[in-house]
C-alpha cells in the first residue's frame, strides 16, 4: 500500500461498525514504515474528535423554551396531511 | 442443529410509539418528540446555514412539516433520521435564499480530484485546549468548519458532530454510501489541513517561521 491508497482508505481506522479487518491491517502495516502518514492519521482522528467534544452552537434553555413554545404552538393548530 | 432466531426479532425504537400516539392526535406524544430532538436540530441547522436566526426557523419549520406529514414517516427508518432528513432541506434552502444568486445543493464545490487531497505533515502539539482559551478555540473550530463547501460541512456534522452512522447520514441525505464516504473523507481532510495553521506543534511552526 503507497500513500495515496493509505489516504484514499484512511477512513476505515475510524469505522466503529462495518469493519474490514483485512484492510485494517494493511492500513496498519503502512503505517508501520510511514511517519508522514502516522501524522496524517493522528492529526485527523485529533480533527474529529475535538469537533465531537466542543459544541459549538449551543441552545441556551431559555431560547430552547421559546423555540419549543413557537413549534407547538404552530402544530396545535395544523391540520394533518391525510 | 439449533438456530439462533433472535437476529429475526427486530427491535422497536420507542419513537415509534410516540409517532404512533402523535398520529391518532395526542399532541403530548409530539411533545415529547421535539424535546427530544430539538438541541440536536438545532445544532445541525446553525451548522449548515451558519446562522443563528435562520437555525431557528430551520428548526420550527422542521417540525412543523413533521407534523404535518406524519402519515408518511415509513417507519423503516428512525423517525430522528427522517427528521433530519426534512431539516437539512429546510437548511440548504435557507441557505440557498441568503445567497440569492447562487444555487447551493449538497453537491456543491464537492468535486474533488482525486490526487488533490491536502497534505500537511506537521504534527500538532500536545494539546489544542492548552494552547488556546476556550473562547479562542471555539473561535478557531468555527472559522474552520464555517469554510467548508456546505456538502461537506453537512456529512461532517451528521457523521462526525451528531454521530449518524454512515447508512443513517446516506438516508438523511439522500445519497449513495460511497458518495457519503467520499465527501467525509473530504471534509476531515480538509479541516485536519485548515486547523493544522493553529495547532501544528510549536517546533515546526518556529522552524516554518525561521524559513520565511
Amino acid at each position: 500500500m503507497n500513500c495515496t491508497e493509505f489516504i484514499a482508505k484512511l477512513d476505515e481506522l475510524f469505522e466503529r461498525h462495518n469493519i474490514h479487518e483485512q484492510l485494517r491491517e494493511e492500513l496498519r502495516a503502512h503505517l508501520v514504515q510511514c511517519e508522514h502518514c502516522v501524522v496524517t492519521y493522528n492529526t485527523t482522528k485529533q480533527t474529529i474528535e475535538i469537533y465531537r467534544d466542543h459544541e459549538l452552537y449551543e441552545l441556551p434553555n431559555e431560547l430552547q423554551e421559546q423555540l419549543h413554545t413557537a413549534i407547538m404552538a404552530r402544530c396545535a393548530q395544523a391540520k394533518r396531511c391525510p | 442443529m439449533s438456530t439462533i432466531q433472535s437476529s429475526d426479532v427486530q427491535e422497536i425504537h420507542p419513537d415509534v410509539a410516540l409517532v404512533e400516539r402523535a398520529r391518532a392526535g395526542d399532541l403530548a406524544a409530539f411533545d415529547q418528540l421535539v424535546r427530544q430532538y430539538e438541541r440536536q436540530l438545532f445544532r445541525i441547522a446553525q451548522h449548515i446555514t451558519q446562522n443563528r436566526e435562520d437555525a431557528q426557523d430551520v428548526v420550527q419549520d422542521a417540525f412543523f412539516k413533521a407534523y404535518q406529514k406524519l402519515e408518511q414517516f415509513q417507519g423503516n427508518s428512525k423517525f430522528y433520521t427522517w427528521l433530519v432528513r426534512i431539516a437539512v432541506n429546510e437548511a440548504l434552502m435557507r441557505l440557498r435564499k441568503r445567497r440569492t444568486a447562487k444555487t447551493v445543493s449538497m453537491d456543491e464545490d464537492v468535486q474533488t480530484e482525486e490526487g488533490s487531497l491536502p497534505r500537511d505533515f506537521a504534527d500538532w502539539g500536545p494539546n489544542p485546549e492548552q494552547q488556546y482559551k476556550q473562547s479562542e478555540l471555539k473561535e478557531i473550530l468555527q472559522k474552520t468548519i464555517q469554510g467548508l463547501p456546505p456538502g461537506f460541512r453537512t456529512v461532517f456534522t451528521l457523521r462526525d458532530v451528531e454521530g449518524l452512522s454512515t447508512e443513517e447520514t446516506a438516508e438523511a441525505l439522500k445519497l449513495s454510501i460511497p458518495a457519503v464516504k467520499s465527501r467525509l473523507l473530504r471534509a476531515r481532510l480538509q479541516l485536519r489541513e485548515r486547523l493544522s495553521r493553529y495547532f501544528r506543534s510549536t517546533k515546526e511552526a518556529t522552524a516554518e517561521g525561521a524559513r520565511h
